[in-house]
């Protein structure tokens, strides 16, 4: 049977015309938002190879024609950006990996036996509302007390306790919206309860592990209020380095310029590697697989 | 294989009653069907038998042990979920023999287990795909598979079929059948599908409200409900309740709403005690009325049809009685039309009659 059609079909002329003009305008959208991503990424590359005389010159110089990796050795060693940057390695890893050991089991247990009422997991949440300042102080005066002032271990526990309502709140969406079946036919296959946790829950929530590993690895990475106040000539870590750069004598743009590319390099590898399973892990929660 | 005994069993959610005291036995090597509407209980009860939910009073004993502390795992029993529950990360195989490996079996004895048990349900080809490359009706075989790899005392199904299209649960129905004429171990199973409880089970356990409502043969249950309940659970379409009346003396009988007075034998009559009643006739026991004469024991009804609906074989159709409707089925091509004079005949004799209040059996 055809349907008579309610309207008459569109003249294609006008309809091709249209059509290119909006692959052209997406294209141009698209052309923009990308510079306006791109060009302050090239401008602090660009300075970091850049000769100190060029930084500040009119016209601007957008390749410069004597590049140099001065600036990397000056702010990689001179003002102890290595040690920074392995500081910042060390706590980053080790407070990312704890705050997953902690926030997974901490979320199962949320979502499985209901812990600590219908309250618990909104009240670990909202410990992300608090803002730092209101407890470095006390946090300070403690750490002071338990010599954990400038140690990579002190930050690494702050650290953790800063990431974890994040990683716990990821992973209690994902864990919740995991058939509890699963670890119920685990159970009655043979398996204890923690065993089943091992092998059946933990590997199907990876993505969702994975996703929040990065995201803490990256708060950890840029974090520097803590950072600033906790830590000394040991263990700052690599945010807390750039106060060098700025002094009274003027700033120095290249070093700082080459410290930032260095910081974005391990985030930029993250986000890569973990790309595929940060897209799921994030959006797994609401659509059901 | 194993005998299961459940004394005085209890389970409540808090304030929540949600299994409010069974007493049941199931022998060694029998098929029980646990079946009941949505919330009654029948599958809290399965989940106390595997270990999944604590019990709050009672005992269960499988083979002669009580069992109400010990682990799902110490239990040996399998079991089968609605939604197939296949570790989705595991390989058909993996899944198979997952329950083998948790339990330390040396890995040629799992292999070979695995293998037997594929080729039992004709899995064979699938063993090295994921979960998520099969079928619903694939699933569901994996799901069996490694319940019986580990040839437990007990089989556990918990509404098994009920994500499956039509067709396949047909198909699926039938080898559950023959997997427990196979290897008749004890099997629990748990539906709301009173034609997967007729098919299936050697006995019935037709629970409400968390109470036990009647339990027995498929037939029993069928042919002698105990409860206007049961009755009206057991049959598709369901069974016709009428209100009327017990009407004593001579010419008595049931007087429906309208006056009319449906006929009883004497002898069943007798038995009854004056006062309001629900009468249950069943769909199939109504028929086109054959012949100028009405047989004994049934009732003729001179009526309208209100509304037809064929399946094929047989055809359903709705019709006026005493103010009330009755559904009736008939053969196909018996029915006239909608609107059209209908003349039926009824089978008193095989009809139930039930208390108004009480909804017991009389």
């Amino acid at each position: 049977m055809t349907v008579p059609s309610a309207r008459p079909p569109r003249p294609v002329r006008r309809g091709r015309r249209r059509f290119g003009a909006g692959k052209l305008g997406r294209g141009l959208l698209i052309g923009l938002f990308i510079l306006f991503v791109l060009v302050p990424l090239y401008w602090v590359f660009v300075t970091s190879i850049k000769p100190s005389e060029d930084y500040l010159a009119v016209p601007p110089v957008w390749f410069p024609a004597a590049p140099t990796l001065g600036h990397y050795t000056a702010a990689l060693f001179a003002y102890r950006g290595l040690d920074g940057l392995i500081n910042s390695l060390v706590v980053s890893t080790g407070a990312t990996i704890l705050s997953a050991l902690f926030g997974t089991a901490m979320a199962y247990s949320l979502a499985r036996f209901g812990t600590g009422g219908q309250h618990l997991s909104f009240w670990v949440l909202s410990q992300r509302f608090l803002p730092p300042v209101a407890i470095v102080l006390p946090v300070f005066l403690l750490y002071r007390n338990l010599h954990l002032n400038d140690t990579r271990f002190g930050l690494v526990l702050i650290y953790t306790v800063f990431t974890l309502p994040v990683t716990v709140w990821m992973l209690f969406a994902y864990f919740r919206q995991m058939p509890p079946s699963l670890e119920e036919a685990a159970l009655v296959d043979g398996c204890s309860r923690w065993q089943a946790f091992w092998s059946i829950a933990v590997p199907l929530a990876a993505p969702g592990i994975a996703a929040a590993m990065v995201f803490a690895f990256i708060a950890c990475w840029t974090e520097f209020f803590f950072a600033l106040i906790l830590t000394g000539r040991n263990a700052f870590t690599l945010p807390t380095v750039f106060r060098a750069f700025l002094g009274f004598q003027g700033a120095q743009y290249g070093e700082a310029s080459a410290l930032a590319v260095v910081s974005l390099l391990p985030s930029t590898v993250l986000g890569m590697l973990a790309q595929k399973h940060l897209v799921r892990g994030l959006t797994l929660g609401a659509v059901r697989g | 294989m194993a005998e299961v005994t459940i004394t005085g069993l209890k389970k409540n959610y808090g304030a929540y009653q949600a299994v409010k005291g069974i007493d049941l036995a199931i022998p060694d090597g029998e098929f029980t069907v646990l079946v009941g509407p949505s919330g009654c209980g029948k599958s809290t009860l399965l989940r106390t038998i595997a270990g999944l939910e604590d019990i709050t009073e009672g005992t269960i004993e499988i083979g002669g042990e009580t069992v109400n502390d010990m682990r799902p795992r110490d239990r040996d029993v399998a079991m089968v979920f609605q939604d197939y529950a296949l570790y989705p990360h595991m390989s058909v195989r993996r899944n198979i023999g997952f329950g083998l490996k948790a339990r330390k079996f040396p890995k040629a004895d799992i292999a070979r287990r695995v293998e037997r048990a594929a080729a039992m349900l004709g899995i064979g080809p699938l063993l090295d795909r994921l979960p998520r490359h099969l079928s619903g009706g694939q699933r569901q075989r994996v799901a069996i598979g490694r319940a019986i790899v580990r040839d437990p005392q007990i089989f556990l199904f918990d509404e098994p079929l009920s994500n499956l299209d039509a067709q396949l649960r047909d198909d699926m129905r039938g080898e559950i059948k023959r997997l427990h004429l196979e290897i008749g171990t004890t099997m629990i199973y748990v539906t709301h599908d009173q034609i997967e409880a007729m098919t299936l089970a050697d006995r019935i356990v037709l629970m409400r409200d968390g109470r036990i409502e009647q339990q027995g043969s498929p037939l029993d249950l069928f042919e002698r409900p105990a409860t206007r309940f049961v009755a009206g659970f057991l049959g598709s379409p369901k069974m016709n309740f009428l209100d009327g009346e017990v009407v004593r003396g001579p010419e008595g009988g049931i007087r429906l709403a309208d006056g009319t007075v449906l006929r009883l034998a004497p002898a069943r009559l007798d038995a009854l005690r004056q006062g309001p009643v629900v009468l249950g006739i069943r769909p199939e026991h109504m028929s086109r009325a054959a012949g100028e004469a009405v047989r004994p024991g049934f009732v003729r009804l001179d009526t309208t049809v209100d509304l037809l609906q064929p399946t094929g074989a047989r055809t359903y159709a709705t019709v006026g009685c005493a103010g009330q409707s009755l559904v009736a089925e008939l053969q196909a091509h018996d029915v006239g039309e909608v609107g059209a004079h209908i003349v039926l005949d009824i089978d008193l004799r095989r009809a139930s009659l039930f208390d108004a209040t009480s909804g017991k059996a009389l």
